[in-house]
């Protein structure tokens, strides 16, 4: 599954991230999307795009077509850790539109 | 700045460069630790500014080099090749020793850059900051388990109440002392991944979420909250820097009026003259402006500083992408409608080389407060005040509609620009929304002088060198007028017959299809120093009483056959013209210095004059058309 189509609310944790043109794969990881790292798709703007990611301790509007190169899986169920803070996110912020 | 620069180098023992990621609090510390002494200037070749002062510790002079914030050494940016290249001493001295400053608060994002900065193998130091933040929201960074962890010297600092900042300063003496990592950390992605991992696991109880920024957000990004919120800040924005300062800007006028008055009547002919006008109005043109830049500059920075810059870009990233802008070019396009050059330097802030110049060459094309007298005068003599609707009349649909078609235009100008010219990779967008902060004072003001400063110091001696060219320009060589004019005629005879006149008479055929004659032309000329400055030009070259009786004096202008020089198409035609030539060479040079070369400057003068041309040109054809 790509980061890009994971719904509001979402939790999953990073495979992989393609290389993508003009070292894009590499800024992304330089911006926090490493392998392992539990991402929470936060918000989306009003008009759809760009979309709010916490992950890392770091809140980070991308665009929708440049988060297409992060391949994410579901959050394995004995995952804990130091990488998941700001994850636990409030329950009233987690229904936004 | 060559000087400046080679003198800092010579008197420093030694050089420490600064690095860090974009919010991590980095200008902040240099700010603190080199206090006034700074230098800035642009690296060779490329957009990027680099900043360096020299901070004093005991007998060693140390010469601190804030190199661009950058979230790792990748190189994709030019800002980050310029980290690159300083590190590895590429064109210039290695430096001594680097200073990382990481925000505690997004520690678990930040040891990647820190892994990398220590495979270099130069002396490394970590900057703790947010430390306070940290523990506000329940967590904590070890500052001691961490250095242990990394192998290197950390210090915990809250930049604003200068706590930790002694223990920076002397650790900035003695490099050769910093302990350095017994094992350097992996290479390789997935064992950096881990590296991080165990780091992060000695030494951080991790903060709950920021409660508050999540709540604020709730709103500040709803769909329609948060729009709504966005649309009342702009017009609180817009409100604030045309009111509050005009009575400034009012007072200022008369002050520099009185000023060149009194010079006038103290020293006498033509060098008097020369002197109130040249030179005290041309810096008064300056200054003028002044106080609603530097209120534009402070709400900015109070915005910025508070979070709300971020949030404001975020909403407005989709609709400014289609132009190939991103949702940061909007502060820029904001201050424009003040000021170009204050809109040109917020673009600083965006990332992306492509992107912040499609937001620089389309700034000018937003309508300045510096077109507004312009606007005025020829919309209250050509647009008959007829009420449309309510308190809505002809004129005020006028003005908005000039308004509006000049942002229009910058934008289909930026996108036509990213669509042909503008190449090179197109980085992707990705901005923090960095946690709500109450901004301290000293910030704010900090900001607001750099930024009144630097409009000052770039504006300023364009201006004053033009406005002292044109004077002599527009007023010699002084002639003889013919006996039996009144004052205002042997006025405008005398600029008719200047250096300026002459050329505005040669340039008739240019300007013709558009129905400019002589008078308008001069003014032209005139209006390169400060494109309000065309107002007073017209004035003499019209022969008018005084600027008051111009709309009423551009009415019945008639030329020697005895048709009228202005009517509603020229009116139109040299409205369309303000909207899009590039009619300030203050601009033009703030361009040339923030994009390091004449290309961008030159083009943006080229197209947008054609822009003028031929849009005066249909705006005549078409007013003549409509009879």
């Amino acid at each position: 599954m790509k980061l890009s189509e994971v719904a509001v609310g979402g939790t999953v944790v990073v495979q992989s991230v393609e290389p993508g043109p003009d070292g894009r794969g590499r800024r992304l990881e330089e911006l926090g999307f490493l392998t392992g790292t539990v991402v929470h798709v936060e918000r989306r703007a009003p008009l759809g795009d760009p979309v709010v990611y916490s992950l890392r301790g770091v809140r980070l509007a991308v665009r929708r077509g440049d988060v297409s190169l992060v391949t994410v899986t579901a959050v394995p169920a004995e995952h804990s850790g130091p990488v998941a803070v700001e994850v636990a996110d409030d329950p009233e912020v987690t229904g936004a539109p | 700045m060559h000087h400046d620069h080679a003198a800092l180098e010579r008197e420093a023992d030694l050089e420490v460069a600064l690095v860090g990621s974009p919010n991590a609090g980095k200008t902040t510390l240099f700010n603190t630790l080199t206090g006034l002494r700074a230098k800035t200037a642009n690296y060779p070749g490329v957009t990027v500014t680099r900043s360096e002062g020299i901070v004093a510790v005991g007998g060693t002079e140390v010469l601190l080099v804030d190199l661009p914030g950058t979230y790792g050494l990748s190189a994709i940016s030019p800002d980050e090749q310029v980290v690159v290249d300083a590190l590895h001493g590429l064109g210039r001295r290695r430096p001594d020793a680097v200073v990382v400053v990481v925000d505690a608060t997004t520690l678990a994002r930040s040891l990647r850059f820190v892994a990398e900065l220590l495979l270099l193998g130069l002396p490394t130091a970590v900057v703790l900051t947010m430390v306070d933040e940290v523990a506000a929201r329940g967590g904590s960074v070890d500052t001691s388990r961490l250095a242990a962890a990394l192998g290197v010297p950390v210090v915990g600092v809250v930049g604003h109440r200068g706590i930790g900042i002694d223990a920076v300063r002397a650790l900035l003496a003695d490099p050769d002392s910093w302990p350095t990592p017994v094992v350097p950390p992996p290479a390789d992605t997935a064992g950096q991944v881990a590296w991080i991992d165990s780091v992060v696991r000695s030494c951080v109880t991790a903060p709950g979420p920021d409660r508050r920024t999540r709540r604020i957000d709730t709103v500040l990004l709803h769909p329609v909250a948060g729009v709504g919120v966005f649309v009342v800040v702009m017009l609180a924005f817009f409100q604030a820097i045309f009111t509050l300062a005009a009575p400034v800007i009012d007072a200022m006028d008369a002050l520099f009026a009185w000023f060149a008055d009194a010079v006038q009547s103290q020293v006498p002919g033509t060098l008097g003259t020369f002197l109130a006008e040249g030179v005290v109005l041309g810096v008064g043109g300056v200054l003028v402006f002044l106080p609603q830049i530097a209120l534009l500059f402070c709400i900015l920075a109070l915005l910025e500083k508070v979070g709300y810059l971020a949030r404001a870009a975020f909403l407005a990233d989709r609709v400014l992408g289609r132009f190939g802008l991103e949702g940061r070019s909007v502060v820029a396009m904001l201050g424009s409608f003040a000021c170009a050059i204050p809109g040109i330097l917020a673009t600083r802030t965006i990332p992306s080389e492509r992107r912040r110049i499609a937001t620089m060459m389309a700034a000018p094309l937003m309508t300045c407060s510096a077109r507004l007298p312009v606007y005025v005068l020829l919309i209250s003599a050509f647009v008959p005040a007829r009420s449309v609707l309510g308190p809505l009349s002809t004129q005020g649909l006028a003005m908005f509609g000039l308004y509006a078609l000049g942002a229009v235009s910058g934008l289909v100008y930026a996108s036509l620009l990213s669509h042909t010219v503008l190449t090179g990779p197109a980085a992707p967008f990705a901005m923090e929304l960095p946690p709500y902060r109450r901004p301290t004072f000293s910030s704010v003001l900090l900001a607001t002088w750099d930024g009144a400063w630097s409009f000052v110091r770039r504006a300023g001696t364009v201006i004053l060198l033009t406005s002292m060219a044109l004077w002599v320009m527009l007023n010699l060589p002084s002639v003889t007028p013919p006996p039996g004019l009144t004052e205002a005629q042997a006025a405008s005879y005398q600029m008719e017959h200047s250096i300026a006149g002459r050329m505005g008479t040669a340039l008739e055929p240019v300007f013709a299809p558009l129905g400019f004659e002589w008078q308008t032309n001069v003014a032209l000329i005139g209006s390169l120093a400060a494109r309000e400055v065309f107002v007073s030009t017209l004035a003499i070259t019209t022969a008018a009483e005084s600027e008051d009786a111009l709309p009423e004096r551009l009415q019945e202008l008639r030329d020697p056959d005895g048709d009228r020089v202005y009517d509603a198409a020229t009116a139109a035609a040299i409205l369309v013209f303000f909207v899009y030539a590039l009619q300030c060479l203050s601009t033009v040079a703030v361009l040339r210095r923030e994009t390091n070369s004449w290309r961008w400057p030159a083009f943006a003068f080229a197209s947008m004059f054609a822009l003028a041309y031929l849009g005066a040109l249909v705006a005549r054809t078409v007013v003549l058309g409509l009879g």
